[in-house]
């Protein structure tokens, strides 16, 4: 039943970030008295705790009742594999009041979903799950109403269960006979008379709805997509990074078994045969045949982190809060990290069809909108001709070859009209043609005073940009390879809050003094963009590794040194929760195995997680391996918790790989790394033998992105853990066996 | 050439050196195996074929005309699961799922030999095989799981 | 006396000393042994100098004492791991300084008599699976070194399990015999006839290399043939091929190629180190350059012995293994377009051009890619095991480091098909006699558990430098 208004509660501003931080809560009464709360000021307060109903504010846009009984819903956002089609269709089914498998969803697509930009940043349910819960909340007010109207019950004396309206003498009234014609085409209005979730539906751990086709060989990835006429397509990419192809005999190519056509345009070269090997062949023979000019230039892999920090930089103020203090005890240190790969299980794939003047493209870009507005500029058409359909590929973790797969599907399609085109990545190019994460460099310094509390801070990070997406057609491959090439666009900072290299490059810590500065790198010899978490999987390492050593410089222990200088009570909570679960006091401190403990707050602004783990080094070898780990998350209003916990362990061992392993390689020209055997990541004989997530319960509290925000304390908690295991720091990713080795000697 | 594919012979006008994966996903539309490296090293693409867990890359289908190919889609259905699926959909064993089929049907290979396999034998068994989203907690669980559907589906075919 | 009581009496004493001697020469069998050496209590870790332990590290490596002291899976040096013989399996025992289950209270001199005697501190012997008939050859100053370095090693509670060895062999004193008829006790004298190098490469490769323990043939009584040092032999189901003028690979091993191989655990024109090698290859990663190089200098030579000097077929070899290597693997995949069979009647042609011909005649280099099978001694050689052990299980890829990988067709082909595969490549790859005895090869090879040694050698040396402490590019090396 309806109750307050939604109401504002809280308003909290990060210093120096400019964040607005809104928690709403519908609990009711107790909150109605704060209605004075509400008038924050400017049009874009109410806008921004709508989330994507401000870019989408029609109704209809997120939910659709149909006379025939269909409710859908619809999304701009897309399914990675992190679970938020359940989690979606949960905050629709509690909030229309219906039951799961009475609504069908609808993710990413330029012809029915709203724009809501990429699915990044751990924004799906922060902002698609915002605008469906106010959406779906209004939607059935509006069938209330409407049965109010039919039935003369005042809306107030009714209820609704599974799809329909109920008045207080029985009488029913399924919401497909309430709607009529354009009812839903409204546009939202500012407020939602949210009614207290019954947590009938949200806050449960419901299966999810994509996995039981996942585990009976049912189509489920744009993999698995087969329309009739279908025909393969393969591009040959160049050995280096902008090499022009200078000539390729296609001759022999064209008349190999299964080949249709031979596409070559500059220095883009592809083929299309009607049978998937028959492609590979050709593809490999054309491979074979081609010559090209290389004048790629690689910094030297053994001298990254000097390299980075000698090139010019864009310096960008992120912080800078000053007082006066007296330090007795200042620190120092360098962290760095080297490129690292998405590594997608599933090279990209993309489906297109060009039929007339209608471009269809089925992809797993994240980003279907951007990437459609690219296409159509990369071809020349109106973007109204290019529809861009989002299907599932594997786990893409940021950018990966998805938007280029789908740029080179079009150039092929284009060359066969009517003929869709399966264009499938080999595993080689997904390795050597991704975007890496970039590499980078942190330098802080601190300052502990007489008491042993931290009262200077200093940190200086050195990146590249981590957002090279569509955008603008130059950051396709194809597109800049093609004879009429588009230039590269210039790189370009994400502002904070959210920021790029600088995530998370702020502490939540409170400090007198305070400097962040963010020395953006233009120059990108090696290919980067978006790598989950993007900068803050180091920022994390560097501030969690150094808090750590202040720590020790202090006597303190490191938990509750951290605890000293927060007062976020999420934050502590979290902390205490970990420490707690983990038996932090309690724990071993053998000749061999060592604890680590950290904290982050995703962007400041996203999820909190604080997570514990204790690792074995192996003296022999310098092999270090997670034994366990616990981590706490706070996610806020959480709508599946199976799904959070499911992200956080993932995390976990996602971020151990990169954090113990992983490492692009390279020379003065190539990508070497273009395999699993020169890109080695975790297997299962690495894999820790428990791994506990504990969710710390904020009915009500918005909703928290937790899909990033797992990687920058686990890194930091291994690092800690092995510095605890051998006595000594390790600063520099990845924590190798031959680094731990090299320090712990014979 | 002739194939046999979950009980079934199918007649394969492909080139006999086309590696079964696309045999399997191109010919026979099968969904479950899966292309992740097409080299032997992830294991996106394992079936099983005479009961051993096969890279199905790199496997070119004239090799294995007289055997038994049995892929995921063989051992069970939406509608009727085998133990292993209802396993993994129990325990939500999953993130974005592309390596899992290739997980199931080697922990199937593991089970069907040797039904009481110990975890750590179910580790060691898993090896070849690559999961990047890092849901390897899960699987274990659920191939855990598994083994115990098939001791009491075992134990309920005795009785 | 009659003649019956004589006889008697002498039949009675003839029993008696009979019976006398067999007691005795049993009692002086079962207790044969040498006098046990005092224990002491374990010297602490920082008694030994930092640079005595250095090189007792590397001459550890050397002598691959973890190898076979540390079980698959177990803890560094705590035994364990099972030795098959002809004889049966004898397990490694715990060399960790545990005083109770490991060598923890033996003194530096009980130790150099295990190495120089094949002796234990409390005088039993030791078997020959150890092969102390190569350690014997260790200096003192070096067997100093091994000392320190394994006192200061993790102690471990563990107890190998009792070795499965059949009455009589079960009783170590018989070792004694052994020793008498086999065992050359004493440091290595260098031969004046050679340089220090080649002298140095001779003490290390028949000291702590042991490298004539896998290569040289045995005989019945499981010792080396001496007079055939090195032509060859075997370990744990795999060939170890002959080192000298045997030896089979395509391309004749030299300084450079040896050098390269053993520091690296490759070489183009031979491919990668797998099975027991690889162990001993990544052990090898330890050693300093020199010493590498003078195994190296060594082996070739011993390698050299009236072999002809590189022939044009040779050297068109060594070209060969460039490969094409301008066509990035990168830029379409790693594997070569292979036209459609036309041997369609040979089915190993078949089997080869659709199952191998991709990587191993593909655009990518040795070590991550295939080799060129001509180059091959598992083609070459002289049985066709080794092709079998990694046909059948492949090279599985190494735990976070960058290791070749390749699949293995045990499941996916049967004994036919491999048989027709060997076949067929032994005729297409080699100008050799083919294989008299490839059936039982197979059978061999399938009934044994490979999977443990089928692993190739990790290189992590080619790993990117900015991962690696300090140093610069090493594959350059």
């Amino acid at each position: 039943m309806s109750g307050g208004p939604v109401i504002v509660s809280r308003r909290a501003v990060l210093a120096g970030s400019g964040a607005l931080l809104f928690s709403f809560s519908s609990l009711g009464p107790l909150r109605a008295q704060r209605a004075d709360e509400l008038q924050v000021g400017s049009a874009s307060a109410s806008m921004q705790f709508r989330g994507s109903l401000e870019k989408a504010p029609f109704l209809d846009s997120w939910i659709r009742v149909e006379a025939n009984g269909a409710i859908t819903v619809f999304t701009g956002k897309a399914e990675l594999g992190q679970g938020i089609k359940t989690a979606l269709l949960q905050i629709a089914a509690e909030k229309l009041d219906t039951s799961l498998d009475q609504l069908v969803i609808v993710t990413a697509d330029t012809a029915r979903t709203p724009d809501e930009g990429y699915t990044a940043g751990s924004h799906s349910v922060q902002d698609s799950g915002t605008a469906i819960m106010h959406a779906a909340t209004q939607v059935r007010q509006l069938l209330i109403e409407q049965a109010a109207t039919r039935s003369g019950v005042p809306a107030d004396q009714l209820r609704t269960e599974n799809a329909t309206v109920v008045a207080p003498d029985g009488r029913r009234f399924a919401y497909r006979d309430l709607v009529a014609d354009q009812m839903l085409h409204v546009e939202a209005a500012p407020e939602s008379s949210l009614y207290p979730n019954q947590f009938k539906i949200m806050q449960h751990s419901v299966p999810r709805v994509d996995i039981p086709a996942k585990v009976t060989g049912g189509e489920a990835y744009v993999q698995d997509l087969r329309p009739t006429g279908m025909v393969h397509g393969r591009v040959v990419r160049p050995p280096s990074y902008g090499a022009k192809l200078v000539s390729v005999d296609t001759a022999t190519v064209e008349t190999m078994p299964g080949v249709i056509k031979v596409v070559r345009d500059g220095s883009f070269l592809g083929v299309i045969a009607t049978g998937e090997f028959q492609a590979i062949e050709a593809m490999r023979a054309l491979a074979a045949a081609a010559r090209w000019e290389e004048t790629a230039q690689l910094p030297n892999s053994a001298a990254l982190p000097d390299f980075l920090m000698a090139q010019p930089s864009q310096d960008i103020t992120v912080l800078d809060a000053r007082q006066q203090g007296s330090e007795t005890k200042t620190l120092s240190a360098t962290y760095t990290r080297p490129y690292i790969a998405h590594g997608s299980i599933g090279p990209s794939c993309a489906l297109a069809l060009h039929d007339g003047d209608a471009l269809t493209i089925w992809t797993h870009s994240q980003g279907v909108y951007p990437l459609r507005n690219a296409i159509a500029e990369m071809l020349g058409m109106a973007k109204a001709q290019v529809r861009c359909i989002h299907a599932e590929g594997a786990g893409c973790y940021g950018q990966n070859g998805a938007d280029d797969a789908a740029a080179d599907a079009a150039l092929l399609a284009r060359a066969v009209p009517g003929q869709p085109v399966r264009l499938q990545w080999m595993r080689e190019q997904e390795h050597a043609t991704e975007p890496y994460g970039p590499a980078m460099v942190v330098k802080v310094n601190a300052g502990l005073d007489g008491s042993g509390r931290i009262i200077d801070w200093d940190y200086a990070v050195w990146s590249n940009t981590h957002a090279m997406r569509p955008g603008p057609a130059g950051t396709l491959i194809a597109a800049r390879s093609v004879a009429t090439a588009f230039p590269q666009p210039a790189p370009r900072p994400i502002p904070m809050p959210e920021g790029g290299g600088d995530r998370n490059s702020i502490p939540l810590y409170k400090f007198p003094n305070a400097r962040v500065i963010y020395h953006f790198l233009p120059n990108m010899p090696v290919r980067v963009s978006a790598l989950r978490a993007l900068g803050a999987h180091v920022n994390i390492f560097a501030i969690e590794s150094f808090m750590d050593e202040l720590a020790d410089a202090a006597g303190a222990d490191p938990v509750q040194f951290r605890l000293q200088h927060l007062d976020d009570p999420r934050a502590r909570d979290v902390i205490t929760s970990a420490a707690q679960r983990f038996g932090w006091s309690d724990r071993s401190r053998s000749g061999t195995r060592g604890c680590g403990f950290a904290f982050a707050r995703y962007k400041n602004l996203a999820a909190y997680c604080a997570i514990a783990c204790e690792v074995e080094v192996e003296r022999q070898s310098g092999r270090a391996r997670m034994l366990r780990a616990v981590a706490a998350v706070d996610a806020g209003q959480v709508v599946n918790p199976d799904g959070v916990v499911n992200q956080i362990e993932g995390a976990i061992l996602q971020s151990m790989s990169w954090t113990l392993f992983e490492n692009v390689a390279f020379d003065e020209r190539r990508i070497t790394s273009i395999d699993w055997a020169t890109y080695p990541i975790l297997r299962f004989s690495g894999v820790p033998d428990a791994v506990e997530v504990h969710i710390v319960q904020r009915s009500g509290q918005p909703f928290l992105g937790c899909g990033e925000a797992g990687q920058g304390p686990a890194a930091a908690a291994i690092g800690n853990a092995i510095a605890a295991a051998i006595g000594q720091r390790l600063r520099d990713l990845p924590l190798s066996r031959e680094r731990i080795k090299a320090v712990i000697g014979l | 050439m002739k194939l046999n594919v979950n009980g079934q012979l199918h007649e394969i006008v492909s080139d006999p050196r086309t590696p079964l994966l696309y045999v399997l996903r191109d010919d026979l539309k099968l969904n479950a195996a899966k292309f992740g490296c097409g080299l032997g090293q992830c294991g996106a693409c394992t079936v099983l074929i005479d009961g051993e867990a096969v890279f199905s890359c790199i496997t070119p289908a004239a090799l294995i005309a007289d055997k038994k190919i049995t892929t995921l889609e063989g051992l069970g259905t939406l509608a009727q699961p085998s133990p292993i699926q209802r396993a993994f959909i129990e325990e939500q064993a999953a993130q974005c799922g592309y390596c899992i089929p290739g997980m199931m049907m080697r922990a199937q290979a593991l089970l069907q030999k040797k039904p009481q396999a110990n975890d750590d034998e179910i580790r060691a068994a898993l090896e070849p095989n690559l999961c990047r989203c890092g849901t390897q907690m899960r699987i274990l669980r659920a191939v855990g799981r598994a083994r115990a559907l098939m001791a009491t589906a075992q134990a309920g075919d005795r009785t | 006396m009659s003649v019956t009581r004589i006889a008697r009496s002498v039949g009675i004493i003839c029993v008696v000393l009979a019976l006398a001697l067999a007691v005795g020469l049993g009692a002086f069998l079962i207790a044969a042994r040498q006098p046990a050496i005092d224990p002491i209590t374990p010297p602490p870790a920082n008694s030994f100098a930092p640079d005595l332990l250095k090189r007792g590290a590397q001459l550890a490596a050397l002598g691959n004492c973890d190898v076979c002291h540390t079980a698959v899976g177990g803890r560094p040096f705590a035994g364990g791991r099972a030795l098959p013989t002809p004889f049966g399996a004898i397990y490694a025992t715990n060399i960790t300084p545990d005083v109770d289950t490991g060598i923890g209270n033996w003194s530096e001199a009980a130790f150099k008599r295990a190495m120089r005697h094949g002796v234990r501190r409390d005088g039993a012997y030791l078997y020959p699976a150890f092969p102390y008939d190569h350690f014997t050859r260790v200096s003192d100053d070096d067997a100093k070194a091994i000392y320190a370095y394994l006192m200061t090693r993790e102690p471990v509670r563990a107890v190998a399990p009792a070795n499965e060895l059949p009455f009589p062999l079960n009783v170590r004193s018989l070792m004694f015999g052994w020793d008498l008829l086999f065992l050359r006790p004493g440091p290595f004298r260098p031969d004046k006839n050679h340089d220090a190098t080649w002298n140095r490469g001779a003490y290390l490769v028949e000291g702590l290399g042991h490298c004539g323990a896998c290569h040289t043939p045995r005989n019945f009584l499981g010792a080396e043939k001496s007079d055939q040092d090195l032509s060859g032999g075997e370990s744990e189901g795999w060939t170890a091929y002959a080192l000298n003028a045997g030896s089979p690979a395509p391309v004749q091993w030299n300084a450079d190629t040896l050098a390269h191989y053993l520091a690296f655990g490759f070489d183009a024109s031979h491919g990668v180190a797998r099975g027991p090698m690889a162990e001993v290859a990544d052990d090898l990663h330890a050693l300093p350059e020199p010493d590498i190089r003078a195994i190296a200098a060594y082996l070739a030579d011993r390698a050299g012995h009236a072999r002809p000097a590189v022939s044009e077929i040779e050297r068109q070899r060594a070209v060969q293994m460039q490969r094409g290597k301008t066509g990035a693997a990168n830029s379409a995949d790693s594997q070569a377009s292979i036209g459609a069979a036309d041997a369609t009647h040979d089915d190993g042609a078949a089997i080869y051009l659709s199952a191998c011909a991709g990587c191993h005649e593909g655009p990518r280099a040795v070590p991550f890619g295939g080799i060129d099978l001509a180059l091959s001694s598992g083609v070459a050689g002289p049985n066709a095991t080794n092709l079998f052990n990694v046909v059948l299980h492949g090279l599985p890829a190494a735990d976070a480091t960058h290791a070749p990988v390749m699949p293995g067709f045990g499941a996916a082909m049967n004994d036919a098909q491999l048989v027709a595969l060997a076949r067929y490549l032994r005729a297409r790859f080699t100008d050799k006699e083919p294989w008299p005895d490839v059936e039982q090869s197979l059978r061999e090879a399938r009934s044994a558990t490979r999977a443990a040694t089928t692993r190739s050698a990790p290189s992590d040396r080619l790993m990117p430098p900015s991962t690696k402490p300090g140093a610069g590019n090493e594959a350059q090396r």
